[in-house]
């Protein structure tokens, strides 16, 4: 730690260090029961209430503290003991009862409920009788956790414990010891590129920004998120919103302006409320606002919410949204660098791309640089450096959030951390980068794909937002393709009428086709609105729209023609067609 | 409308926490504070940003977030992104229908419930998952949806 004792980052430091030992080896356990939005779907705050209740009852002192989720959904609810000094054993799937068992035998008495755990960590060789160390588990092994380096072992809404555990070290580190233009050096050595879809190098784009002689000019955080099967924005922002926030502020500081939004989808009441809470905070402590500890560096940093909307998360759409309007893409030029939000100059910004920053400023952007894959100009590889922060969902053995080096292949990810599909069925696709990304027959080349964001594009891919939908034999790739119109129609933001009329179009010639009433004439007709949607729309939505069908069409041409030629539906397709009309009016 | 309704509007609208306010914030916290957005709220929102009603219509019928009528007393929503429908949404939001007498979603005919699709919920590992009046609920059967749907119904009003 660079800190000088009088400096006041120290004193901040220490208090943060004295309340973290307090936690982690004082007088009494510590159980951090996982609340983000799957441990909600799973029963977590049930779980908090029973163990709040259990506690009371057997007249036993522990710490309780709702933390984010350490990225093992599949287990969620997730709870675990540490007893001072000692490892923290993680229980899976708890419900009410077993949480009681938990307080009574573990807290309480000591002994580990070994039947209920699913692994322990740490506790300086202590190992707990017939529990497998938490690192051995398949989905463990194989991370490396930077931006999730929190995520599961912080309480989300206590700047406090982030700074205890190496938190705000960057931004100190900066802010004494460099200027912004090292900074901003400091991001474009690591190669960070950004991890919203398009893989743009931010030292670049921050580049734009900072060139800009504006006094006014602003940074903004997107977690809009609106990609079904990825959750990995949000789960940063429920599990470990401080990251960001100093991240954000770090950017703020490297491009030398003054403001920072951090966009969340109304009604994510996790990420608000956590964000909020550790903006406060931050606040209090002199780490945002005038003055950021004594330097000449003041930054503002606040939540905006926006209306469902999957549109927001095209940047200018994102910044019609922040104005309070109808969240429509805007035109190019003006670039966002130039005329962005409320008409200053603007930069955005992925959520996962910020989470990133603290530690690339801590480390260096070399160390960010010597992970993940090299460039390679003979096969137009430019290199993508640090991890891969994915969502696993579907028809997958283990479901979760995991982060793991760029450079490792789809099937290490799928069937040596993820345990391959469930039920000994085969592995028939994936859906990846959400519904524009189309999707992906899980054959052998494309399970041997590395991660990488140009390997995934040269495979008609994109490995953009991180979202992985695994669907076995049993799906018709007919109806997922259908699901997946129906949603780009449904979130058309209808400013482009090739996108607005188009997406309903290919939706009711997908609906004919599955109802096998499909005419020899459809996919050709398919081929015409995509080349039309392509190149008459103004953004991604409309421009990337006819991917789920191109690439389902070059995968799995034989189950459209069984459907059109044979009459006859391939794997389960239900019987009811579901494509809900409300669009926006 | 109520002199109450109308004093939550107010105070909806003009005691916002966030230091940038919007029409779309505006509308929101209405939302949040009673439910829906009855004219007399577009009116207020319209005052308070300087605005056309016309703007601030323009804003509310483009987020599906906003209702015009006052909400029924539970709101029942059903995912139908991608990875809930490969785990099998579309029987989910059959048997929600079915428990509540409904063909599409909408309001029961009682005003007991609401039915709305969602495009995703955000725990896409827990597919497929409904949400019963805000409170996430996972790996979701027919019969649960059924049961938790009952149960909401036996409950006292959310709001």
């Amino acid at each position: 730690m660079t800190a000088h004792n009088d400096s006041p980052f120290a004193a901040i430091l220490a208090e943060a260090q004295r309340r973290w030992h307090d936690l982690t080896a004082g007088d009494r356990p510590w159980i951090r029961v996982g609340t983000g939005l799957a441990g909600e779907a799973a029963g977590g705050f049930e779980v908090v209430s029973a163990v709040k209740a259990a506690l009371t009852e057997q007249q036993v002192a522990a710490n309780v503290s709702e933390v984010g989720t350490l990225g093992l959904c599949f287990a969620e609810p997730l709870l675990d003991v540490q007893t001072p000094g000692g490892p923290r054993v993680f229980y899976q799937r708890v419900t009410p009862q077993i949480a009681e068992s938990i307080v009574s035998q573990h807290v309480a008495g000591g002994a580990p409920v070994a039947g209920s755990a699913i692994g322990y960590l740490g506790g300086g060789g202590a190992a707990p009788d017939g529990i497998p160390r938490l690192e051995d588990h398949p989905m463990m092994a194989m991370q490396r956790r930077i931006a999730l380096r929190n995520a599961g072992n912080i309480d989300p809404s206590d700047l406090y414990q982030y700074i205890a555990n190496g938190g705000y070290s960057a931004l100190n580190k900066a802010l004494t010891e460099m200027t912004p233009q090292d900074t901003l050096g400091q991001v474009r050595t690591s190669g960070l590129r950004g991890r919203g879809g398009a893989a743009f190098p931010a030292g670049v784009k921050w580049g734009f920004l900072a060139g800009n002689p504006d006094p006014n000019k602003y940074i903004l955080c997107n977690c809009e998120e609106g990609d079904p099967g990825a959750f990995n924005d949000r789960g940063i922002l429920e599990s470990d919103p401080a990251t960001v926030v100093e991240g954000i502020t770090i950017a703020g500081y490297a491009c030398n302006a003054n403001r920072g939004y951090i966009f969340i989808r109304h009604g994510h009441n996790q990420p608000i409320d956590r964000t909020r809470a550790v903006i406060n905070q931050a606040y209090e402590l002199g780490l945002l606002g005038q003055n950021i500890l004594g330097s000449d560096f003041s930054f503002d940093v606040e939540v905006a919410l926006t209306g469902d909307s999957y549109v927001s998360g095209e940047e200018t759409a994102l910044m019609e949204a922040i104005e309070g309007k109808r969240s429509m893409p805007r035109y190019r030029p003006p670039f966002p660098a130039q005329v962005g939000v409320f008409g200053m100059p603007s930069n955005i910004n992925n959520v996962k791309t910020l989470a990133y920053v603290p530690e690339i400023i801590a480390n260096g952007g070399e160390w960010f640089a010597g992970i993940g894959t090299p460039p390679d100009p003979d096969n137009r590889i430019n290199g993508s450096s640090g991890t891969a922060i994915l969502c696993l969902s579907g028809d997958i053995t283990y479901t979760g959030l995991i982060e793991v080096p760029l450079g490792m292949t789809l099937r290490q990810v799928l069937f040596d951390m993820a345990g391959g599909a469930p039920k000994g069925k085969r592995m028939k696709l994936l859906q990846t980068g959400g519904p524009l990304g189309g999707v992906l027959s899980a054959s052998d080349a494309n399970l041997d794909l590395t991660l990488d964001f140009d390997v995934f594009r040269a495979a008609g891919a994109i490995l953009g937002s991180g979202g992985i939908i695994v669907a076995d034999e049993d799906t018709c790739v007919v109806d997922l393709t259908r699901n997946l119109i129906a949603f780009c129609q449904y979130e058309s933001c209808g400013k482009c009428f090739p996108c607005r009329m188009g997406m309903s179009h290919l939706l009711e010639v997908l609906e004919r086709i599955h109802n096998l009433e499909g005419t020899n004439e459809d996919l050709a007709l398919m081929r015409n609105i995509g080349e039309n949607m392509q190149a008459g729309s103004l953004c991604g939505h409309g421009q990337l729209g006819f991917n789920p069908v191109s690439s389902a069409l070059r995968y799995f041409p034989e189950e459209f023609e069984a459907h059109i030629l044979e009459k006859r539906h391939t794997g389960e397709c239900p019987d009811r067609v579901f494509s809900p009309r409300l669009t926006r009016r | 409308m109520d002199d109450a309704t109308r004093a939550l509007i107010d105070n909806a609208v003009n005691n916002q926490p966030q230091s940038t306010v919007t029409v779309l914030s505006s509308l929101l916290a209405v939302e949040d504070a009673i439910g829906y957005i009855p004219p007399e709220a577009v009116a207020a929102v319209a005052t308070r940003m300087a605005a056309t009603v016309n703007d601030v219509w323009a804003v509310a019928t483009f987020y599906p977030n906003f209702r015009f009528d006052p909400p029924t007393e539970h709101r029942i929503e059903v995912c139908w992104g991608p990875s809930c429908h490969v785990m099998g949404a579309t029987a989910i939001i059959a048997a929600a229908q079915d428990a509540l007498g409904l063909s599409d979603e909408g309001d029961t005919p009682d005003a007991k419930a609401t039915l709305r699709y969602n495009t995703c919920l955000g725990a896409c590992a827990h597919a497929p998952v409904m949400a019963i009046d805000h409170h996430l609920a996972g790996r979701i059967t027919p019969d649960a949806a059924r049961d938790r749907i009952a149960a909401a119904l036996a409950a006292p009003a959310a709001h």
